[in-house]
Formats: C-alpha cells, structure tokens, sequence
C-alpha cells in the first residue's frame, strides 16, 4: 500500500533509547475522491502532535497510512498497523465505509480506536466495544436545528435532500424532531448531485407553503435547493446541518445562500464565541498549531476531528501509563478502560463525556447554530 | 398539477433538453461518421465550464496543461508514423497542425487570463482551449485503430471517460462551479417566467442545428462527411480521406460540446465529473433519434428533458429510472426496425 507520509519519529526517542514509546496509528484518504476530508483530517493530526508532542514523560509515535479513499485498503493498513507496527491505538478515515471497516479490525484484534467519520458504533456487548466515535451524530445535528426552529417559529418544514445515505439521515432526524411535535415535515424530495436542475422538486415543496426549508445536501451541491428557491421568490427560512459549510458552497449560492441557518462544531465561529466557552481558547490555541505546521489557516470542522481525536487518546493514554506499559496487550486494555472513562474532556467541537456501552460523548454543547451573512458565518447564539 | 406548474416545467424541460441536444447531435455526428460512440462527450462539455470559471476568477485553467501535453504526444505520435512511413515532407504540416496551432492557443490563454478580459473574450477563450482536445484524443486514442469493430471503439470510449475524468479531478479539484449568467433579462410566457438564459440555450440549440443541417446539405465538406459516414470504403475510393473527415468531425463535435458547457455552466453547478449523466441523457436522446438523424436526435433529447422534468415533479427520488427506463420500449422498437434496414442493405 502507499505509505504517502512516511513514519515520523522524534527526535526525543533517538536521544533516550530506553524510554517506551506509544505508536499511535493513523489511517486517512490522501488520494481518491474522499480526500477534500482526507487532507484536512491529516493537517489536523499535525498540528495536534504539535500542540502536545508528549504523553505524560513517552513519546508519541505517529504512523500514518493513506487508504485512497478505498475501504478494502483501509481494511489491509489497519490490519499491517495492528499486527506489524504493534500499534497501541487506531484512529481514522475519512470515508463512513472506511471507518466501518476499520472498526470490525479493531474489534477483532483487541485495539482501541477513534473514529473520525460518523458511524454506527456496536455496542451491544460492552466487553467487546474497542472503538469510540468522535463526531457529533446527524441526528443530533438535526436536533439542534429543530430547536431552532421552533424557536423561531416555524412548524410547517419542506425537506430536500441527496438521494442517498446522507439525505436518508438528515431526514430521519427532521422525522425524530416531528415525532416530538417539534415540527412538521411536509415533503421529502431527493436530487443527486450531478442533477441539472430540481426546479420540480421545489415547485413541489412551494406548493405546501412551507414556513422553512431544510436541507440534505452537502457542500457545493447544497446550493442547488438554494437557488432554485430564490428563484421562486421563496421569503421563508432556510436551514441545514454542518455539512453545507464549505467555501464552494458559500461561493456557488452567493445571494440566495444568506440567511441559512446550520448546526455545526463551536470551532468554526471560535472567534464569536463569548469569553469562557470551553472551545474559545483551545481553539485559538489549535489554529495556531496549525498554522504553525501547516502554514495556512483552518476553517473546516474536519482538521479539529482529528485533533480532538487526538485529545481524547492523550487524555487516556496518561492515566493508562500508570497501569500498563506501551506495546503490551494490558496497555491496550486499560487505554480502551480509559478513553471509555473519559469525562468532562473540553475539545475544539465539544465536551465529551464516554461510557461504555456508548459509542458517542458529545452532548448539545457540541452544536451551535451559525447563520450565513455577507458570506461569513456568524455565531447565533 | 395546475397549467402554471406544467408551464414551468415545460420551460426547464426544454432548456436541458436544449442542453442535451447539442450533446446528442455532436454524439451522432461522431459516430456516424468515425463509428466511435464518442462517450467522454459530456467530459468535454463539463471542461468547458471549468475552464469558463477558471478564467472568470482570472486564474489559468488546468486545461491549458492538458492540451499541451496532449499537443505534444499527439505530434510525437505522428511524427514517428510519418517516418516511419518516409513520408518526412509532411512532418512541417503536422507539426503546425498537432503541436504549433494547440499549444499557440493554449498560451495565448495563459498570458491573457490573468488580466480577465471582458466576458465574451473569455467565452471564446474558453471554446479556443477545448477544441483541441477531441481532435487531438482522437488522434492518440483512435486513429490508431480507426478500423477495429465499434465494440472496440466503445470499450476505448469508456476508458478514455474513466481517465479524462481523473484528469478532470487533478486539474480542476473536487468542488463544484457556477458561473455568472450571460444576460439576467427576463420575460414571461404563458404565465412562467423565462430567463433569458433559457432563450439563449434554446437558441444557440436552433441556430446550431439549421447550421449543421445546411452544412452537411449543401457544402462540399458537409457530403464528403456524409459519404464518410454512409460507406467508409465507397468515400475513399471517390478520394476522401476518412481520417481527415474524421478530424473535421471531431473539430465539429468539439465546438458543440463547448458550446453546451458555456450555456449550462451559468445554470447548474457543475464538477469535474458531471460530464457522464449529461453525456448519458444526450445518448439516449440520439438513440430515440436513431444514431443517425440530426433532427431526430434533437428532438429525442427533448423529449428526454421534459420527461425529467416531469418525473422529478412526479417522484424526484425515482427521477432517473423513468428517464432511463423510456430507454427499453425504444431500444426495442429501434432494433425491429434497424434489422429491417440492415436486410435492405444485404439486397
């Protein structure tokens, strides 16, 4: 397989031999088509062995493999890690199959692992869980843009979205908000995102006289719905999850993109965050380690996964070194013991907070609402 | 469904089925008369539109690499065909051809996009770079093995899709584009609004067609092409040259395939791989119209834009299975009756 970004080692090591070191294992898309995400994911983990390049008093060892956006390679690097680098701990990829894929190893051989893509996390038998789940799920997502909502008063919502598994997601968790009594769905129209036009289906969704519209699409093609509406003189409120911030996006809808309301990690407005937010000054601080080694600026919610990923590891690789020494199969243990016992950890997206049994610790705080205006987002609070 | 509803999907019906009409007409140009069903068709018209806003940001679009590079392996292969074949005196001619002429336009667009000239100097640039790259791909992929069967030619087709849209992804990156509309004046038919976009598509979708249509009528150029495409060997021995026909074909299609790219770029986002699903409805569109009747292969990719329209206004999640199941019936009664035809020939 391709080893793009080859294994680097700290110096530190080479001068003190004797110490242990911990081999952290990172597996992203550096190539194919999920490497708008891969990329970032791979900047994030940068610039957090920047931010904390030490473990209590051992180094950290990263060794990091492309996958090429393919889940059958993901499989192939996760197993080489586990089974020739001895790695102590997994975190990865950029793509939802991937992620899966990379999980069952993980499960199989007796590693913990972070997962950096949304996915289901099995649980049904808390002995056998090794694998945790860094991003806030979809239906949360659409949780908080249902508060929102209703507190803005609009009941009757027209729903859009990708005619695939994201769209399916989106619109489930505007369903579990009606379920509540939250809102109403009025439509579920679907457009993939080579379509030409979906003037149909907005035609459809304006003849239920929606007070809102909420979107399942994603980056630039979530502009689509946008502009159509535009078109048609829409006046309502337009919503959607953290996955329509994109500058493409905010390029391709120009004008008929203000206004729109999107939950999303407190990372991306830091700025705006009031005074004692848990994510305004680690955020300040992981931009600038970022800049640091990579030399641009962040402003995707992608990088800051990894870097919490990373925070969570730190975290509970410190308290497993008092029980177990790296490399062995009882450091392991009590890592996959610890991270499932990490509490109150502040990370650039969220407060998180695991148990077993659970595969997801992030809580409300880990959303805001941000709205588009002047092609900015603004924190609205 | 009210008369307003239906007027307006009509209206966006015809617009993309304008769109896909010039894709399908360049389709049965090229294969009637080179026999290759020519499927990175869409590619070229998605290029376009990259290249178009590329330019509009005032940045040099990746398509001026390309055809660099394809000018230059274009002229190394025939270069070394004409040696080989001791036919030196002609090396002068190919060089203007395959590697003076694309690389001069590729520069010239180089050297002018960084000062953003006005929008229809940069519309033309745009349509000068991608015109290039058919008749150049053609010389690298296809003439070569001109004479192998259509399957043949398809199976490379294909191919050459799969890595044009790798290309695409190297030189234009994963995000979509949009560019600004070429006019924003509008106006109203029966009761929907019609952009004068719209106007501009379904125009520009005439005029290519009546154009077309006379050219291959009443020109000498145009029935040599004809003959090309009726009987390869019966041409030949009346002294046209296939390969020549076969260059002025792809030119042809090339310009098409800008054409459609400039006017669908202001309208719809488009990625460096939405060329295939346009490629796509065109054919199909060519299909109902036989893979040899212009006008017939017009009006088939209308029909195909309204029954989209229409289907994603009925169930916009089973949009293209209605689109693509049309196909069947079609495909059935078009094989009835071409097998008709083939006997007529064996007479």
């Amino acid at each position: 397989m391709h080893r793009l970004a080859a294994v680097a080692v700290s110096a530190l090591l080479v001068s003190a031999p004797a110490q242990a070191e911990i081999k952290l294992g990172f597996i992203t898309a550096l190539s194919g088509p999920a490497a708008a995400l891969g990329i970032p994911y791979a900047n994030g983990m940068k610039a957090a062995r920047k931010y904390k390049a030490k473990i209590g008093n051992e180094t950290v060892t990263l060794i990091q493999l492309d996958d090429g956006s393919d889940p059958a390679a993901t499989t192939r690097n996760a197993r080489k890690l586990v089974e020739e680098e001895k790695v102590d701990i997994l975190i990865g990829t950029a793509t939802a199959p991937g992620t899966i894929a990379m999980a069952t190893i993980a499960n199989e051989l007796g590693v913990p692992m972070i997962a950096v893509s949304p996915i289901k996390i099995e649980t049904a038998d808390p002995a056998k869980q090794w694998t945790i789940a860094v991003p806030q799920p979809p239906m949360l997502m659409a949780k908080v843009v249902a508060d929102r909502m209703k507190r803005d008063k609009v009941h009757n919502v027209g729903y859009i979205g990708f005619s695939d598994a994201w769209g399916d997601l989106v619109y489930a968790g505007g369903k579990a908000a009606e379920a509540r009594g939250d809102i109403k769905l009025l439509t579920n129209e679907r457009y993939a995102r080579t379509d030409t036009s979906v003037t149909a289906q907005i035609l459809r969704i304006l003849a239920t006289k929606p007070d809102g519209v909420l979107i399942g699409g994603s980056s630039t093609q979530a502009a689509l719905p946008l502009l159509a509406l535009a078109d048609r003189g829409f006046k309502g409120h337009n919503y959607g999850l953290a996955s329509l911030i994109n500058p493409d996006f905010v390029r391709v809808g120009g004008k008929a993109a203000e206004g729109v309301q999107v939950s999303a990690g407190p990372v991306i407005v830091s700025e705006q965050l009031p005074d004692g937010h848990f994510s305004k000054k680690l955020s300040a601080d992981f931009r600038a380690a970022y800049k640091e080694v990579n030399g641009s600026e962040s402003r995707d919610g992608f990088s800051a996964y990894s870097f919490d990923a990373y925070l969570i590891f730190a975290g509970a690789a410190e308290r497993a070194l008092g029980k177990a020494k790296p490399g062995t199969l009882e450091f392991r243990k009590a890592l996959r013991d610890e991270m499932l016992n990490t509490k109150e950890l502040a990370g650039v997206h969220a407060v998180y907070n695991f148990k077993p049994g659970q595969g997801y610790g992030v809580d409300d705080r880990s959303l805001v609402i941000v709205k588009l205006k002047d092609g900015k987002w603004i924190y609205a609070p | 469904m009210t008369f307003d509803i239906a007027a307006i999907l009509a209206v966006d019906g015809i617009a993309s089925g304008a769109i896909y009409a010039l894709v399908a007409i360049g389709t049965v140009l090229l294969f009637s008369v080179t026999r290759v069903m020519f499927v990175p068709f869409g590619d070229l018209a998605a290029f376009t539109a990259l290249t178009l806003a590329a330019l509009d940001d005032g940045k040099t679009p990746g398509t001026v690499n390309l055809v660099i590079a394809l000018a230059v392996l274009a002229f190394a292969m025939e270069a070394l065909a004409l040696v080989r074949a001791g036919k030196m005196k002609m090396l002068p001619r190919a060089a203007l051809f395959y590697l003076v002429i694309p690389i001069a336009v590729a520069l010239a667009v180089r050297l002018l996009a960084p000062a953003t000239p006005p929008l229809p100097v940069r519309l033309i640039m745009a349509l000068a770079l991608i015109v290039p790259v058919a008749p150049l791909l053609d010389r690298i992929v296809f003439r070569p093995v001109a004479d192998a069967p259509v399957l043949v030619l398809l199976i490379i087709a294909v191919a050459l899709h799969f890595a044009l849209v790798g290309l695409g992804l190297l030189f234009f990156g994963p995000e979509g584009v949009r560019t600004q509309p070429l006019t924003s004046w509008s106006t109203e038919i029966l009761g929907a609004m019609v952009s004068g976009q719209t106007v501009c598509i379904v125009i520009a979708a005439v005029a290519l067609s009546a154009l077309l249509y006379v050219g291959f009528e009443f020109t000498l150029t145009g029935k040599a092409l004809r003959a090309t495409s009726s009987n390869r060997t019966g041409a030949r021995l009346m002294g046209v040259r296939p390969a020549r026909a076969g260059t002025i074909a792809y030119v042809l299609s090339s310009i098409l395939a800008g054409v459609s790219g400039l006017l669908i770029a202001p309208v719809n986002t488009i990625f460096y791989d939405s060329g295939f699903l346009i490629g796509l409805k065109a054919f199909v569109g060519a299909i109902i119209g036989g893979l040899h009747s212009y006008p017939g292969a017009a009006i088939g990719a209308v029909i195909v834009g309204l029954l989209e329209s229409f289907a994603s206004f009925a169930s916009s999640s089973l949009k293209d299975v209605i689109v693509f199941s049309v196909l069947v019936p079609i495909l059935v009664w078009r094989s009835l009756v071409s097998v008709h035809i083939e006997e007529e020939d064996e007479e």
